[in-house]
């Protein structure tokens, strides 16, 4: 009898979250149509921590450069939803002259795939270096990333150089463009909500993988190594293609929320993708709990929120307060970033929420 | 005559000059229970690790199955079945009791990345089946009751315990045990002594480095004694105890007095 | 010929400052095994606060010749470095010092952003146009003999800034070299370094070692800073990251922990950073510019870690279970 009644109680409790979630933007449009947009953003960087949990938290490597994956993916997406391969190279202008416009679900999977293949291209030489090298090199390599993003403008125009790529054409599915407003069985959704509902759908198929993997011989392997390698090995696993594995499939997932950072910003630049992004990410698998998903989801979205929200509310206090802004918003960010990393190091080193006990 | 179960001839190994492992050589039938002695860094556990992949031998050679063999990489050496624990427990401390033997079964299990992603039905059933199985052999080394403790919770003589089922769980034809009495008690180690003998009753053969004299001379059916990296006497435990060599070794001139027991 | 000798001064230069900062690096990392990683937001430091002291005493002494105020810029920064790197040391390294690796880098990077920011709260974003100090005109090594048909001027040539930055570190570099084989101190830490416990049970107080190495390196950074934004009469709070981030990899390249090490990977890869500006568009036939520069450090790095991980003279790094 308890056990229908734990049933139901399950049921109920999840179809009361689905609710929420689903009403969540019209609620949030209520106060203003930017917080659907930091929703849309938060979102984004769920997908991308929970990208980096499975590179630091599933297996144990500390990886400084994981934006550059998010990079990858965005130009990719960048390049083909938009007229810049066209209007640069004459041959792709001949074998597309109507634009590329490729399907949704090609270019989705492309840019996971690249971002995939950058990550073993990355992993290969260093994975077997240890815990405090790879951190540096993975530093390196995303800055290596930007540094080509930022410079590949000439002599062939690839990514056209600090100015970016931009005219990135917005989603389109089911031939429903994602731009402006939409008529939905007679409601008026606007374009903002159906990227919500998007991501949210990307955010949620990204936590079901990764339970998967958590939970499975992968997953345990993935622990096996980061508790102790030596040990891992001896039992029979192959701990580079194990780690090799990890950086593949967290670049996928970075990958993918690039591609869909570039679709809803409709342009990209090499700005969005430095050292601090990494840096941010890595702030919210830590600060939620390495290795644990609620955990990392939780700490994605206080990181992600928190300085959205400090950014209304600081600026109007200091200028009560003091007549004019000391410590802009940004300013502030950087700030409560530096000092979670510390404090949390110091006193919750598992996270806020981290695994078991 | 058959060929022996596992082999090495003439292992060689040194560090900046010293040699830890001077012309090594040693020979495991299978259902034999083979001992490694000698005194505090005579080279027992830098033996292990050239036999397990962890070093790669300067000199000498190693047969399997009799196939000889190269490992690259320790994996290598537990995927031909040759499985082993550490001197100083090298437990996965984030992972339940059951969850570290199921890591022991790595190597005979093969679901991947699609597989876990997707719960498959071969998937699935390969889970219920590790499941199982790692159950099995936590029951085996009398542990079964800690499944779900995690591995640092358990006490010292339960943590060397889940080694072995950890061992175990990959279905070794060799199981390497580097000190799996050290710091037992008595009580502890009567039941290791039994755990050994079923083990090797059930058809596997031990390699087994020991300090506690007494548990090595009353289950071994040959012993290797190292002092200082090479062999000072081999053969039946009899034999060994009253090798002059031996007793010079461990009673004698420059070595401390065994402190243990 | 011309710019090969040119640039091989300018990497003479670009060097000696990779290897004052890189040994601070190397230091710490050879006695407790850690990156530190805000090492040089302390170079940044050292910059900031000579600007600040200098534009100061500017102020209230206008008349003061230029060797007199970088001297105030120095004596100012170094102290101030010290101190901070002393902060760090004992409130976000110590406390982690048997945690798991790791946690004591992430803190590190916390400790490097948030001295960025308070930088920027401080000395506010822009870029700070660093008073000139010494004379800039350039001191001319070498001319050569023009070349027909063409106009320039070859000739080899370096500032009064540039030589003090030579000279300088070196005289700094022996001085560290004198200090670690010849006091107490160094043998401590020398000690220390190769066996931490050990040398607790003869007597020597680990923590007192540690925090002097970090002060030691941060005196060094401190110098490095204030010469760094005399050479270029610019500070900003961004201008340690890079910097910081190749010295490391100098001292991974001379072999990590060792003081020698640093000092040759440090004068190495500015010699070759160098000369790679110089040669890059060259070398690729155009593809990459100059601009490009900053790959040789990372891909010096990459090469090293994965070729030779010991670096060339090999690393020092104590005993850590």
């Amino acid at each position: 009898m308890n056990k229908l009644a734990n049933r139901h109680q399950q049921i109920i409790g999840f179809l009361l979250v689905a609710v929420a979630l689903a009403a969540l933007p019209w609620v949030a449009g209520l106060i203003g149509n930017s917080w659907v947009r930091i929703l849309n953003i938060a979102l984004l960087y769920v997908m991308l921590a929970l990208g980096l949990n499975i590179v630091v938290g599933f297996a144990g490597l500390l990886d400084l450069g994981y934006i550059a994956f998010y990079a990858v993916g965005a130009y990719v997406y960048g390049l083909l939803a938009s007229p810049h391969l066209t209007d640069n190279f004459e041959t792709i202008a001949a074998l597309f002259p109507d634009g590329l416009h490729l399907s949704i679900w090609l270019m989705i999977p492309l840019g996971a795939l690249t971002a995939a293949l950058f990550g073993v291209l990355l992993g290969a030489p260093t994975l077997r270096l240890r815990g405090d090298y790879l951190a540096i090199v993975t530093l390196g390599f995303g800055e290596i990333i930007r540094l080509f993003l930022n410079n590949l403008n000439a002599p062939v125009n690839i990514t056209n150089g600090p100015q970016g790529i931009n005219m990135i054409e917005p989603v389109q599915i089911a031939g429903v463009r994602f731009s402006r407003t939409v008529d939905l069985f007679g409601i008026e959704v606007p374009a903002l909500h159906l990227y919500y509902y998007l991501f949210l759908a990307l955010t949620l198929l990204i936590i079901l993988v990764c339970m998967r993997l958590q939970n499975s011989r992968i997953g345990r392997a993935w622990t096996a190594i980061r508790d102790d390698e030596i040990a891992a090995k001896s039992m029979g696993i192959n701990t580079r293609n194990m780690k090799l594995l990890a950086f593949a499939l967290g670049a996928s997932f970075g990958g993918v929320a690039g591609a869909m950072f570039s679709a809803f910003q409709g342009f990209v630049s090499p700005e969005s993708f430095g050292l601090m992004e990494s840096i941010i990410v890595l702030c919210m698998v830590v600060l939620g709990g390495m290795g644990h998903i609620p955990g990392v989801i939780l700490g994605a979205l206080l990181l992600a929120g928190f300085p959205e929200m400090l950014r209304q509310v600081v600026t109007p206090v200091q200028e009560f307060l003091f007549g004019t802004v000391l410590v802009d918003a940004e300013i502030l960010r950087s700030l409560i970033y530096g000092l979670t990393m510390v404090l949390v190091m110091l006193y919750r080193p598992n996270g806020l929420w981290p695994q078991r006990k | 005559m058959n060929a022996p179960l596992f082999s090495a001839s003439n292992l060689r190994k040194s560090f900046g000059g010293i040699a830890a492992v001077n012309d090594v050589s040693l020979c495991i039938q299978a259902g034999q229970v083979i001992g490694l002695i000698g005194p505090n860094g005579a080279g027992k556990t830098t033996c292990f690790n050239l036999i397990t992949g962890l070093y790669t031998p300067d000199a000498g050679q190693l047969a399997f199955k009799g196939k000889p063999y190269k490992p690259a990489s320790p994996h290598h050496v537990a995927e031909m079945g040759l499985a082993r624990t550490f001197q100083n427990i090298r437990l996965f401390k984030s992972m339940t009791a059951l969850e570290n033997v199921a890591v022991g079964m790595h190597a005979k299990t093969s679901q991947g990345v699609l597989g876990a992603i997707l719960r498959t039905p071969a998937q699935r059933r390969e889970e219920i089946k590790v499941q199982k199985q790692a159950m099995h052999w936590l029951h085996y080394v009398g542990i079964g009751a800690y499944s779900n403790h995690l591995a640092g919770q358990l006490s010292y003589g339960d943590q060397r315990r889940l080694e072995i089922a950890r061992a175990l769980a990959s279905e070794p034809a060799l199981l390497a045990l580097d000190e799996p009495a050290a710091g037992m008690n008595a009580t502890e180690k009567l039941k290791l002594r039994e755990l050994l003998l079923q083990i090797r009753h059930d058809g596997k053969s031990i390699l087994l480095i020991e300090h506690d004299v007494k548990l090595v001379m009353g289950i071994c059916d040959e012993v290797t004694v190292l002092d200082y990296g090479k062999v000072i006497a081999q053969g039946t435990p009899t034999q060994v105890q009253q090798s002059p060599a031996v007793i010079e070794a461990y009673l004698g001139g420059l070595h401390h007095a065994e402190s243990r027991e | 010929m011309d710019i090969f000798a040119q640039q091989l001064i300018n990497g003479l230069v670009l060097g000696s400052i990779y290897a004052l900062v890189a040994l601070g690096y190397t230091m710490v990392y050879g006695v407790l095994g850690l990156i530190n990683f805000a090492h040089g937001e302390v170079v940044m430091i050292g910059a900031m606060v000579a600007f600040s002291a200098i534009t100061l005493f500017m102020g209230v002494f206008p008349e003061t010749p230029g060797w007199i105020l970088f001297l105030v810029g120095v004596l100012c920064a170094v102290p101030v470095c010290m101190l901070v790197s002393f902060s760090i040391e004992r409130l976000a390294y110590r406390p982690l010092r048997n945690a798991p690796r790791l946690a004591p880098l992430i803190s590190a990077i916390g400790v490097s952003i948030i001295l960025q920011t308070l930088a920027m709260i401080i000395w506010g974003r822009n870029y700070l146009i660093f008073p000139a100090t010494l004379p800039t005109d350039p001191i001319v090594l070498y001319t050569f003999a023009p070349v027909l048909d063409n106009d320039y001027e070859r000739i080899i040539s370096i500032t009064p800034v540039q030589l003090l930055i030579v000279v300088v570190s070196a005289a700094l570099m022996f001085g560290l070299t004198y200090t670690v084989n010849k006091t107490r101190l160094g043998k401590a830490m020398r000690a220390t370094s190769e066996n931490p416990q050990l040398a607790g049970l003869m007597g020597i107080n680990a923590n007192s070692v540690i925090a002097a190495t970090f002060v030691i390196g941060a005196a060094l950074a401190g110098v490095a800073g204030v010469m760094v934004a005399a050479n270029y009469s610019v500070a900003h709070f961004y201008m340690g990251f890079l910097p910081g981030l190749k010295a490391f990899t100098a001292a991974v390249l001379g072999g990590i922990g060792n003081i020698y090490g640093a000092m040759l990977g440090g004068l190495l890869l500015g010699i070759v950073e160098s000369l790679g500006a110089g040669y890059l568009g060259q070398l690729t036939g155009g593809f990459l510019g100059s601009h490009y520069q900053d790959i040789f450090a990372f891909a010096v790095l990459i090469l090293v870690l994965t070729l030779r991980p010991s670096g060339l003279l090999g690393e020092r790094v104590s005993d850590r279970a």
